[in-house]
This record gives C-alpha cells, structure tokens and sequence, in this order.
C-alpha cells in the first residue's frame, strides 16, 4: 500500500479511492480558498437569509405557504434558485464549489431552506440531466428564476426507501398521445404550491419510468397538509392521481429507466444536504455560544464551566469537521466536473457523472452531515436548560428541524448500506482494489510489528499515518467479511453498518487532518494550531470508534484464533497517541467564547 | 444625468472595537469591513432609482488603500456604473471631502449623494464640507427626494416633524432612513462587478486639518440592581447615593 501512497500523491483521487490511497495536503480543496467573488455570492446568501427569512421563521412554521413562494420567488430574482444551473437555460451556471457556499447559507433558513433545496435538487435536476432539449428550454428557465416551482413525487405509502416498489402506474393511450396516471404519493415536499410535479409511474406494469406532470392538470387532488415534528413551514402533502392524462412528450428519459433519474438526483442531492446542514451546524453552534455568554448561574456566565466549554468545542469541532469533509468532496467533484468538460462533455453531463464517480462520498456526507447536526441541536438545547425546552427560544425549532435530515434523501441507514455497498461493488467490478491491500494487511499482521513513527516528520504527519493505518483496520475487517459472506453480505447488515461508521469516521477525520496541514502549509504552523488541536480531539474520537466498531463486527463472524487474530490487528490499526484532549477543547472553547460565535 | 454617491468602509456592527497604539489607532485586524449603511442602503440605492427612472450613470467614490476594493465591488453590484478610489489613507474628513471634491470638480456631477454619518466615526461632515468645497447647496438628513429635471423636492426630518425643500441644480444630499430600501445586490450584479470600471486615481495634495490623539472605550456596564416596585424610598436612596443622578 504504501508505495501506491506515495506514487498517486499528487492527483485527485477517484472516488471512494481514499480507502485505500492517501490524499495530498496541496490538492485538496478547502473553504479558506474561496475566492473573492464566492465571497460575495455567499454574503449575498446570508443578507438574504436574514433580513428577508428569519424576522418570518415563525409565520413560515405557523404555515403561511403565500409567504414560502413570495420567498422562493425572491430568491428566484437574486439568481439563488438558479445559481448551478447552465446560463442557456437561464441559469448563472456557478461551479460547484460556489454553490456549496450558497447551499451553507440557505441551510441556515429552516423550513424554507427545505422548500428550496426541494425545488432546486429533486425538483429541477430531473429535467436538466434526463429532459429532452424542448423540455429543457420549456421548464428550466421558470424553474431558474422561481417563476416555476418544482416538486418531486417519488415515495408512496407502500414505499418509501424501496422507492421502486411504487404502485403508481402509467398506462399509454391507444392513440399514443398521453398517459394515463393512477396512484398516490405521499410526503411531497412544496406539493401545495407546485407548478410541476416530476412523477415516477410503472408502465407497462414495471417499466419504473419517469414524467414531468403540470400541477394544473384534470384528476390531480392534494391531502390536507401533514401535521409534522419539525419543518413545519415546508409544504408537504399526499398528491393523488386519478386518471391524469399526460401528453407522451412529458415522458422523462427513456421508459424503465426511472431509477436512474431517481438515484442519480440523489448523489447530488446527499452531497448539497450535507452543505447545507454543515451551515445549519454553524448557525446553532453560534447560538449556543452565545446563550453561554449571556446566562449566567452560580454568579457566572455558564460559558466559564468546563462541562459547557466541552459541549462548545465539541460543537465547534464537529462542524469544522463536517465543513472540511463537505468542500473537500466539493473540490473533487468540481475538478472532475473541468476535467470532463475538457473532454468535450456538457456542464450538466458532467455534473451527473462526477457525482456518481463519488456516489460513496456523497452517501458519507449525508449521513455525517446530518448526524452532526443533530449533536449540535441537540446540546443546543442542553446548554439552554429549561429554555431550550421553550418554543420562546430558537433552540427547540433547530432541534426538531433538524431530524427530518436523517430520514430524506434516503434514511441513514440506507446511506450506510450504501457507502459500504457501493465500494464493495467497485471492488467486485475491479474499479477498485480493495482486495490486494486487504491480503497486504493480512500479511502484514503475521510479521513482527514495525513500532517505529518513519515517515511521521511533519505537520500532523503521525496524525495522518495514524488514519491511513485506521484505514487498514477496515480494510481488515470488510475484507475479512467479504471474504467470509461473498454475495450475501448485503445480508448481514449490522455489519455493514460497523463497517459503514468506521469508513465516515475515517473520511472525516482524514478530511480534518488534510485541511489543517493546508492552512498550516499556506498561512504558517501558527495559524493552523488551534485546526490541528481540532484535527487531533476528533481523531482520538476516531480511532477509538473504529476500533470499537471492528471489534463489534469482527466478533459477529469470526472465532477462535481468528477472532483473536483479528481483535489483535485491530488493536494495533487503531493505536492513538496519547494527546490531551481536554486541555485542546479548551482551547477551542476558549476561541469560540472570545469571538461570541462560530469562528473556525 | 450623472449621479455621485461617497461611500466609506466601515467595520460591520457586530465588530469587538479595539485600539492599538497607545490607543491611538483602531486595531483592524480580524474585522469585516462593510460598506457605511446609509450609504449604501440610502444613497447609493436612491441613486441608482434615479438611475433606472431617468437615465445617467452612477459613478461611486471612495477615499481608502487597494483593501477597500472589496466593499467597492459590492456597491457595483449592486448597481452602480463605476467607480473611483482615491488611493490615499482617508485620514480625516475634511482631507477626504477636499479629495473627493477634486474628483467632482473635474468630473461636473449633477446630484451628489453622501450617507447621513458612518457608524465608525459619526462625524457628519464630509457632506457639508463637500458641498462648500464645490459651493453647492447641502441638505442634510434627506428622508425623501422626487426629481422633476433639475429640480428636487427634499423632505428632511426635524424635530417633531417634517420640513419640505426645494433645490434646482448640482448639490449635495445627505440621506437616511426613508430615502430608499436596501437592495441585496443579486447574482447576475455580482458578476458584473467584476467587469466593471474601477479608477483608481492619486490623492491631492490637501493635508488633514485635524489627528486623533486617542480613543476611550465606554466604562463596561455595571452589574444591574432590581429594586422592588413597593420600595420607592430604596430606589430614591441608591438613585441619590450609589448612581448620583439625583
Ligand atoms: C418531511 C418529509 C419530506 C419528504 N419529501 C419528499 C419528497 O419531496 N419527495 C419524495 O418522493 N419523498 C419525500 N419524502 C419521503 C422520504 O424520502 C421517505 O420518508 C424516506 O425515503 C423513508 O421512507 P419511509 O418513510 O417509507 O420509511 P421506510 O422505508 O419504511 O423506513 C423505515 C425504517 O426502516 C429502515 N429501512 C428501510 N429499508 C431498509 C433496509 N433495506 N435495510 C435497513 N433498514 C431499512 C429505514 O432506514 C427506517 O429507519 C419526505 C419525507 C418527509 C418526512
């Protein structure tokens, strides 16, 4: 492994490649890097959010949807809406690095945060990647500027995360001038206010087939709104279709090939949720921060306990974490995204297969993203006490806002069984060698252990040795697994789910250490101490939850000696240095309580 | 019609204010810089309607180093033509007024805005001393201005009311609250910022009239004492013993 190391250093690595390859500091794409016309957009974003959204959070929650569309429609003239799409279908055909910028700050707008990603992901990109070129410059240009507002109908009542076991059916006139749809859906996101509605429907009785339907036509009748734990100012209704003709030409894509619509969309759409709960994660990390300053208990403002500074770092960190894995992803899209087009292929085409080439990455964000979020929100509430549990306070909204993130875009645990699947897949195909590292390590096991530190002069460089051997540990243990289930692994999914953390942990804590070794490598060691503290408390953690993970999972199929051997391996794979992590989250504290917000 | 509109940078509200040099000097590290809110928000936005209603160009100004390009792109994405930045340490206000009246003199404007005060320095006066530099009428505190040609209809705010004035030909107007709406500048302005004309010219040689000898913070507040509605003799005591007021 390590001469691979060494040899692709230099190039962005392929997707889902990070298991197995290690990534260079000067390569990878961090936020300190944004430029300064991003800078603006992404200001832009953020006036908007709040001097147009927060002063109306709470009519938007109390349901006032008039108001959602006046806002979309706003954001629709300030080019958000239609900030990635290309400039010949209207759009400002921004990279994907800048709209990650804009995704952080539209985060941060609650419900209606949910009503335009909605509209801008699953809503609009169904056309962009599958429309024909008359769909195109028909629905685009209103879906740009707000003009048209998009909603998505995928999931039924009788499924949800088995999205193509849908009932809804689509059945070709005889004269071939329309389809006939018949069926129900169920949690359609801006259902109340939506122009168009992207549709899937079995023709044929199982040809999964996607159609773009106007909301406007005979036979479409909408449930009473749903009566929901958070998001309560995001539109969402059961849409009934008795009888509705569509004419053929609203046919999108090829029939039978809805799935691709479907999970296509979704890569990009993991990948934005995590941009936009990364900027969630600031926004209630500062809010924390500062209800810490200003409450004081005990004649002091609780900021000053050490039980709250750990809260605060932890917050802090998580974030940064979550923020340096989301750009770094961000990066390696957007440089595939050029070098494609380079290759002659469109924007949007490329977008589509850049996205897919890191379908595991995206599936890790998602599920990283969203669960930091939720630490966060939740420890809000905590560092609030009894005001945390008062609707009169923010905290309470950003906590149940927060939930539905682990539950769309395909619940975290299909993500995991994903992430894992998807490499396992890659693997099986022979786009990735899992399997030659995996036998090395086997090897590796059997021989005496090397206790020396080589290779470890540097900035964070044992921090970074110490997560390429972690990643031996799972090569170890989903090898071993693999190895011992071939094809039915997929069965046993309480291990793919041990192996599905320890890969997240471990692309995170990599995506930390590789963004503090770049601020160190650009604005000095100094400048990069206080990431580098961050980097090491967030990689003990790491070490510790893969370690606990493989045991866990190695446990659930091996024995005797080989369960031993593996447990052994596994012990030396996840060794940490030891490091004080309570004095480096006071530091971090410390800064975050100086600067009275988010300010990593 | 050419319209001028000063705008200054100025650190963001939520700015921690710190001085070095023997507090001589705002320490401006780790600061946002913004564009003066009146400035932008009233000025340059009633500009630019004017603009949009009836013709011209809109041309802003700033006297700041290469730093405060920053905020000048922001004010041309929002919408105005151009604009100009005096390249020299805006060091008090009558040397920036004089700069600026420089800059006018040689260009004719024919309406020439200024923000009511910038929330730094709170000073008030570039536009006045702009206005005799270039022996213009000033009016001050603009909250509403209609144009008819030439002529402009200006309504002030003042003590307790409303005062209406008339003004035909170039002068200065200073606004606030009322003039105009903020405008965030949208996406296709931000783009278009960075094509359009920044001037960067050499300062005059005018010198400052004035230089800060030093800077105080207010005294940090003290701890809040509640009294109990029912005990008036207690409050009138700490009133008259503690807070000396009475
Ligand atoms: C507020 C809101 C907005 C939504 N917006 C939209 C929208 O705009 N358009 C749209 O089409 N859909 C939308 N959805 C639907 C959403 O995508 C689904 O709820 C989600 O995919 C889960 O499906 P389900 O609710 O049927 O749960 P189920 O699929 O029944 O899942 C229940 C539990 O079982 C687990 N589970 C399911 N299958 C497996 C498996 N194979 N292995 C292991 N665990 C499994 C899940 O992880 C989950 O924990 C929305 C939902 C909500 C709540």
């Amino acid at each position: 492994m390590e001469a691979t190391l060494a040899k692709e250093a230099k190039q962005n690595i392929k997707g889902g490649a990070f298991l197995i390859e290690s990534s260079d500091a000067a390569s990878v794409y961090t936020p300190e890097q944004q430029n300064e016309e991003q800078k603006m957009f992404q200001q832009m974003a953020r006036e908007f959010v709040q001097k147009e959204v927060h002063p109306h959070v709470i009519r938007i929650d109390k349901g006032d949807h008039d108001l959602v569309v006046d806002l979309l429609n706003k954001a629709g003239e300030l080019g958000i809406l239609g900030a990635s799409l290309p400039e010949e279908y209207g759009g400002m055909g921004v990279n994907f690095n800048t709209d990650s910028y804009l995704s952080e700050e539209i985060g941060q707008s609650n419900s209606f945060g949910v009503a335009v990603a909605a509209h801008t992901g699953i809503g609009t990109l169904p056309i962009l990647y599958y429309g024909t070129e008359e769909q195109k410059q028909k629905y685009l240009p209103g879906l740009a500027t707000g003009q048209l507002k998009a909603a998505y109908c995928l999931t039924e009542p009788g499924s949800g995360s088995d999205a193509l076991a849908a009932k809804t059916k689509a059945t070709l006139s005889e004269d071939g001038s329309h389809y006939v749809i018949e069926g129900q859906k169920m949690w359609i996101t801006n259902s109340g206010f939506a122009d168009i509605f992207i549709v899937f429907a079995q023709v044929d009785g199982d040809k999964f087939t996607g159609f773009i339907v106007p909301a406007e036509s005979e036979n479409i009748s909408l449930g009473a709104e749903e009566d929901k734990l958070g998001i309560k100012g995001s539109s969402t209704r059961q849409v009934f279709f008795q009888g509705v003709k569509v004419p053929a030409e609203n046919l999108l894509g090829e029939i039978g090939k809805g799935h691709k619509i479907a999970f296509n969309v979704l890569n990009i759409g993991r990948y934005k949720l995590c941009a936009m709960v990364t900027g969630g994660s600031k926004a209630v990390t500062t809010n924390a921060i500062k209800y810490a300053n200003e409450r004081e208990q005990f004649k002091t403002a609780i900021a000053n306990f050490g039980a709250i500074q750990h809260k605060l770092a932890n917050m802090g960190i998580r974030t940064w974490i979550s923020e340096s894995a989301t750009y770094r992803t961000s990066g390696l899209i957007n440089d595939r995204i050029e070098d494609l087009k380079e290759t002659g292929m469109s924007g949007w085409e490329a977008k589509l297969v850049a996205a897919e080439d890191y379908a595991v990455e995206c599936a890790i964000l998602k599920v990283l993203g969203s669960e930091v979020l939720d630490y966060c929100v939740d420890e809000n509430v905590q560092v609030h006490g009894g005001n945390g549990f008062s609707e009169e306070y923010p905290a309470a909204r950003a906590f149940r806002d927060a939930r539905i993130n682990r539950i769309f875009e395909g619940t975290n645990e299909i993500n995991r069984l994903l992430a894992v699947g998807m490499l396992l897949r890659k693997a099986m195909k022979n786009e990735l060698d899992l399997f030659t590292p995996a036998k090395a390590i086997q090897k590796e096991l059997t021989s005496v252990p090397s206790f020396g530190q080589n290779g470890t002069i540097g900035f964070l460089a044992s921090e970074m040795k110490a997560v390429e051997t972690a990643k031996k540990a799972i090569l170890l243990v989903a090898g071993a697994a693999a190895q011992k289930f071939m094809k039915d692994i997929d069965k046993e999914q309480e291990i793919m789910m041990f192996a599905a953390d320890m890969l997240i942990e471990v692309f995170a804590a990599e995506s930390g250490i590789l963004r503090a070794q770049r601020i160190a490598a650009d604005q000095g060691e100094e400048a990069a101490a206080l990431y580098a503290d961050i980097a090491k408390v967030y990689l003990n953690e790491t070490l510790e939850n893969v370690h606990s993970n493989g045991k866990e999972a190695v446990m659930a199929f091996a024995e005797g000696d080989e369960m031993k051997f593996m447990l052994m391996g596994l012990k030396r794979f996840t060794k940490a240095e030891p490091f004080n992590t309570v004095a480096a989250r006071r530091r971090i504290a410390k800064k975050l309580v100086d600067n009275n917000e988010y300010c990593l | 019609m050419k319209y001028l509109v000063c705008i200054s940078k100025v650190p963001d509200t939520t700015t921690k204010i710190e001085f070095t040099d023997n507090n001589s000097k705002f320490n401006e590290s780790n600061v946002q810089w913004i564009i003066n809110p009146t400035d932008e928000w009233y000025a340059l936005v009633r500009a630019i309607e004017l603009k949009e209603a009836n013709g011209g160009t809109v041309t802003v100004i700033n006297v700041g180093g290469a730093e405060n390009d920053q905020v000048i792109r922001k004010a041309l994405a929002i919408g105005a033509d151009n604009a100009v930045r005096v390249n020299a340490d805006p060091s008090d206000a009558y040397f920036v007024a004089s700069q600026i009246a420089a800059h006018a003199k040689a260009e004719g404007y024919d309406l020439i805005f200024t923000g009511k005060e910038t929330i730094n320095y709170n000073g008030f006066v570039v536009g006045g001393m702009l206005a005799e530099l270039l022996d213009m009428p000033y009016i001050s505190l603009a909250a509403k201005l209609t144009a008819n040609g030439d002529t402009y209809e200006v309504t002030r705010e003042i003590e307790g009311g409303e005062e209406v004035l008339e003004v035909s030909g170039a002068c200065v107007i200073s606004c606030q609250k009322g003039m105009a709406e903020q405008r965030i500048p949208n996406m296709r302005g931000i783009m278009s910022a960075r094509t359009k004309p920044l001037t960067v010219v050499e300062a005059s040689a005018e010198a400052p009239l004035t230089e800060v000898v030093s800077y105080t913070s207010p005294p940090a507040r003290s701890d809040v004492k509640l009294v109990d509605a029912d005990n008036v003799e207690e409050l009138v005591k700490l009133l008259h013993e503690e807070a000396k007021v009475i």
